[in-house]
């Protein structure tokens, strides 16, 4: 029954199939006006990166902001050049790279941009903008340059680079696409979150010219891109340039904070680069030479740096004593019976105060053996690490053996050596005692600090007895948010009253204690001390922490010198002639400044990173 | 032999080849279609799973879980238990306004778990095996009027709730019902009319009346002017003459009050978008533009698999469902469309052939039905693509991405082939 009908559905069919080819045939091979309609309809994504935020000093100052690049993207299937001379000469380059680099673009893709030249400069950019015409298939997209006001103070901001394929492959959020740029250290890296702000993307339809026709949809798909933050430092900038200066030709760090805020007001590491190198086109050259610098001008010293702060851990030693109610300023120690040299000094009434001004060492390996022994009990042994216990968990107040929690990725935690610690070192409870240990006495042996934990150290005995956390940035962003924390001050635990002696201490030391002649300031009271830090590799660095004026401090600071021998000598010159230059805006001793500008302590330094900690030198300091 | 080498035997390779291929292709395509070439996804990243492409390899999983299923199942529960199927779906699509729930603008699903299935899919295999078990009764004879309207009630009612449920397009799918019909003798008249109504309706859409009128006088004079003299003499002549002129007229005026009264704004601008597709460029006539751009952005070759750059955005929407076709056309060119057309008309052929084989008349018309089912949604997808059709939002049988949609069809053709490897069980008629 109804068999012809087959045959008249499968015509049907066949009728409509052969009416599709048709219609296809003449949509696709015919009319090409589909494919142009495609070109000139093309909707390009175009993803919008936001500026990043810019930096300003304290004093408002612009040191950070973006100059905008124009990278030159080639499509293929759309490019069309007709004179390549004229191209090459137009943008610069030879034809051996047009050729490589348009063969590379057409194994990428045909219908995909290709990255073909890199930051062309805004003049470039207005320079070739009317001769594109002549060259369809090439489109622009804009990036930014990090630009940089001073060449100070680049280890601390940090750079800005591509991001690696290992940061790329184990982010968290999935944000970065490969090509983006990301903070690498510094604060560019702590705080790239708020710097980078949202990318932004826009539809816009765009012909085979590259030309764009308008928004797509009248922009209604778009996504705005949020602008980075910008970030608000507490850093001088006019400090910083001239504590850098005053670095030249020297190994270490400056680290200088308001005590009342804990804001950083000059972090140098020496030696440094000029920012701007990391900022071009050729970041990848210069950051393989400045990677492979036996001077490791990429390293940020102050917070990452080991050394051992030397004589001017005593300041702590006082302190811890007093407070544990062993010593007072009364206390009075003769040279005599203890194992450490000193230097010739007055010392018919050698009590506290007398020891810091004149660093006299052997005060306080009795006043370290009587912190440890003072009303303990059992043998040597047992009463050598209760002693120990009580005295490393006041230093540990300090920030010793752990993290300031600085707005830097890098900060080390130091040493700070515990009875658990010596336990391991010498294998076991009750098998080490004063003896073995007092080189900390004197700020030696097994502890390691950084200058910025130094710097700190100042900034409390200026505030008689807190700090706020040290950190670069005090505000971020046009609401000017602050993380609380470093808002928050922190007390270390030791009464104020005990800092009185230690202060006038630190005073006669600069007036007339072991500051020599170059580290006065004559009408600012500066309270400093000096330290010399044994190291494995050779002559001793120089260390100062002070902080001015004595009353109501304005600045505190730690300067290391690597190398450069006694604390007197290099570094209480460099940190008096920064003091000054902060607290009056001006250096009147010419002399003085020229003296340590010229100043170069680089043939002694044989080893810019520091010891490791080593076994005790038992030597004489100051 | 066991039973297992006898359905190895029995079962028709060529179509289960074909179906294979359309899904697998169909799965590249959707691939392309949702592939952000700035971060690929490839099967083994969790996410993919999220994408339309890592879903629909579930659902391609799932159907597989389906045919075994149909493959186990007696060959004779389908006959027996159609009308039992059947009103089981009608029940659902009674149900569906009140348990279902949205899903882009359509209240047509029910929604189990993170799982959501559209009833109106099944309901047309659950109608073609009623309709095949109804013609399969000794008695019935299409060219009877009894029989005819209770075909008529068979198709209309799954149909008018589905319209119900806002789905027209689904609805419309029904009307494919008369291929099958067609086949097992429904008189020519009702095609015809069914054809001849659409162009009215198309006509009463592209043309003013007056532009109808004339060609109709014409057409209608032309006739009785080539036919014999008794016929031009014949009064009666000019009054069936009049009387058709007058009706088709009504009709037109009809279609013009329809559209512009009855229809919803969304239906007539669809209409409308056929016509003009510059009318509301933004929306619908937009989808349509971008879709011929991109297929005929394709050329002979096509660009290449993932090289679309049309079909790269998710601007010509449901890019991976309905307008899968465009992926196709833009990334393969004409030869890649031509293949999948002409690999289409060898399938509907194939089961067609199978059809004709069969002894029962329940198979055979049940075949027909598969046949009339997937031939429908091939017209109108495709025809949507490239400005031939309304859009309806009908997707690519076996190409569309969509679970209910592959189930849907893996189910109606697989029952088909089940039926098909018992034809020598079955008892002819």
């Amino acid at each position: 029954m109804f068999e012809g009908r087959r045959q008249i559905l499968l015509l049907f069919f066949i009728i409509i199939g052969l009416v599709f080819i048709g219609k296809l045939f003449f949509l696709q091979v015919i009319d090409d006006s589909y494919e142009k309609a495609a070109d000139n309809n093309a909707i390009r994504k175009i993803i919008q990166v936001p500026f990043r935020g810019e930096v300003y000093d304290r004093n408002n100052k612009l040191i950070v902001y973006n100059t905008p690049v124009y990278d030159l993207y080639i499509t293929p299937r759309k490019a069309r050049v007709r004179d390549t001379m004229q191209f090459c000469r137009l943008f610069g380059i030879t034809r051996a790279y047009f050729d490589s680099t348009c063969k590379q673009a057409k194994a990428y893709s045909r219908v995909k941009p290709y990255l073909f030249l890199k930051h062309l400069s805004k003049e470039d950019f207005a320079r070739v903008q009317d001769a594109m015409v002549d060259f369809p298939g090439f489109t622009f997209t804009t990036t930014a340059f990090r630009t940089y006001q001073s060449k100070a103070f680049s280890n601390a901001l940090g750079y800005v680079a591509e991001i690696n394929s290992t940061s790329l492959s184990t982010q968290k959020d999935d944000y970065y696409r490969q090509g983006d740029y990301v903070g690498v250290s510094g604060i560019e890296s702590f705080y790239e979150e708020d710097l980078r702000g949202q990318r932004g993307v826009k539809y816009r339809m765009v012909n085979s010219n590259g030309v764009e026709k308008g928004d797509f949809k009248e922009g209604s798909l778009d996504i705005q891109p949020i602008a980075g933050k910008n970030l608000y430092t507490g850093v001088d900038i006019r400090l910083q340039e001239y504590a850098d200066s005053l670095m030249r030709n020297k190994v270490g760090s400056v680290v200088a904070i308001e005590p009342s805020t804990g804001e950083i007001l000059t972090m140098v590491s020496a030696p440094s680069y000029d920012p701007s190198l990391l900022a071009g086109r050729n970041f990848s050259k210069y950051y393989r030479n400045l990677a492979l610098d036996p001077m490791k001008p990429l390293l940020n010293r102050p917070p990452s740096a080991y050394y051992r702060p030397g004589s001017t851990f005593k300041l702590i030693q006082a302190l811890v004593g007093l407070q544990l109610g062993i010593i007072t300023p009364g206390s009075v120690f003769t040279h005599a019976g203890a194992p450490v040299k000193c230097h010739s000094h007055n010392t018919s009434h050698n009590d506290l105060h007398n020891a810091i001004q004149w660093s006299c060492n052997p005060y306080f390996y009795h006043a370290f053996r009587k912190i440890l022994y003072d009303g303990t009990q059992g043998n040597t042994y047992e009463r050598s690490a209760q002693g120990l216990k009580r005295w490393s968990e006041l230093v540990a107040n300090f920030g010793f053996g752990r993290k300031l929690g600085v707005d830097l990725g890098n900060e080390k935690k130091g040493i700070l050596p515990n009875v658990d610690y010596y336990n391991k070192v010498y294998k076991g409870e009750n098998t080490w005692k004063f003896s073995n240990i007092y080189s900390l006495s004197i700020g030696e042996g097994e502890l390691v600090v950084n200058p910025l934990k130094m710097a700190n150290v100042a900034a409390i005995i200026a505030n008689r007895g807190w700090y706020i956390p040290p950190h670069i940035v005090k505000a971020i962003g046009d609401k000017k948010e602050v993380d609380p924390f470093y808002k928050t001050p922190v007390s270390v635990g030791i009464d104020s009253k005990h800092f009185g002696v230690v202060i006038e201490g630190m005073k006669d030391a600069v007036l007339h204690g072991t500051v020599g002649g170059d580290g006065k300031i004559p009408d600012i009271v500066m309270c400093g001390k000096t330290g010399t830090s044994q190291n494995a590799k050779g002559e001793d660095h120089s260390v100062f922490i002070a902080f001015a004026p004595k009353d109501n401090p304005k600045i505190a600071i730690a300067v290391f010198v690597e190398n450069a021998g006694f604390g007197g000598f290099a570094a209480a010159p460099i940190a008096s002639l920064i003091i000054e230059k902060y607290l009056k805006g001006k250096v009147d001793r010419k002399a003085v400044e020229e003296k340590f500008m010229n100043k170069s302590y680089l043939p002694n330094v044989l080893s810019v990173t520091g010891p490791k900690p080593v076994k005790t030198k038992k030597d004489t300091l100051k | 032999m066991s039973q297992q080498n006898q359905l190895v035997s029995k079962v028709d390779w060529i179509t289960i080849s074909l179906y294979a291929l359309f899904v697998i292709a169909g799965w590249m395509n959707i691939y392309s279609a949702v592939y952000n070439p700035e971060s690929p996804l490839w099967i083994f990243d969790a996410k993919f799973y999220d994408s339309n492409a890592g879903k629909q390899l579930i659902w391609m999983g799932t159907s597989l879980v389906l045919i075994i299923i149909i493959f186990a199942i007696d060959f004779r529960f389908f006959e027996a238990f159609a009308p039992i199927i059947y009103a089981g779906f009608i029940l659902l699509l009674v149900l569906v306004p009140f348990l279902g729930v949205t899903i882009n603008g359509s209240h047509s699903w029910f929604k189990l778990g993170s799982i959501t299935i559209q009833p109106a899919e099944f309901a047309k295999t659950a109608t073609a095996l009623l309709l095949a078990k109804y013609l399969n009764e000794p008695q019935v004879n299409l060219s009877r009027w009894k029989n005819q309207w209770v075909v008529g009630v068979i198709i209309a009612l799954p149909m008018l709730l589905i319209i119900a449920s806002n789905e027209t397009g689904s609805a419309l799918v029904f009307a494919s019902f008369l291929i099958l019909l067609y086949r097992e003798g429904l008189p020519g008249e009702y095609p015809g009319i069914f054809v001849g109504s659409v162009v009215i309706f198309v006509s009463a859409l592209l043309l003013s009346p007056w532009t109808i009128l004339l060609v109709l006088i014409l057409m209608v004079g032309g006739i009785i002017g080539m036919s014999p003299i008794y016929i031009q003499r014949m009064r009666q002549t000019y009054v069936k003459a009049a009387l058709f002129i007058a009706g088709v007229m009504m009709m037109v005026f009809l279609v013009d009050l329809a559209v512009n009264k009855v229809l919803k704004e969304h239906q007539r601008n669809r209409i409308k978008v056929l016509i003009d597709p510059s009318f509301d460029p933004r929306g619908l006539g937009y989808q349509v533009t971008q879709s011929k751009i991109a297929i005929g952005s394709g050329g002979f070759w096509g660009k290449g698999y993932l090289q679309g750059t049309q079909t790269k955005f998710d601007f010509v929407p449901e890019q991976s469902t309905d307008f899968i076709f465009c992926t196709i056309g833009e990334e393969h060119g004409f030869f890649g469309v031509m293949v999948v057309i002409l690999l289409f008309v060898v399938f509907l052929w194939r089961i067609m052939y199978l059809a004709d084989q069969q002894r029962s008349r329940f198979a055979r018309a049940y075949g027909y039905g598969v046949v009339g089912i997937l031939f429908f949604h091939f017209l109108v997808n495709i025809g949507m693509t490239i400005g031939l059709m309304p859009i309806m939002g009908i997707p690519l049988p076996f190409f569309s991405y969509g679970g209910s949609s592959l189930w849907s069809f893996t189910i109606l053709l697989f029952i088909f082939l089940k039926l098909d490897s018992h034809r020598s069980d079955m008892l002819s008629r």
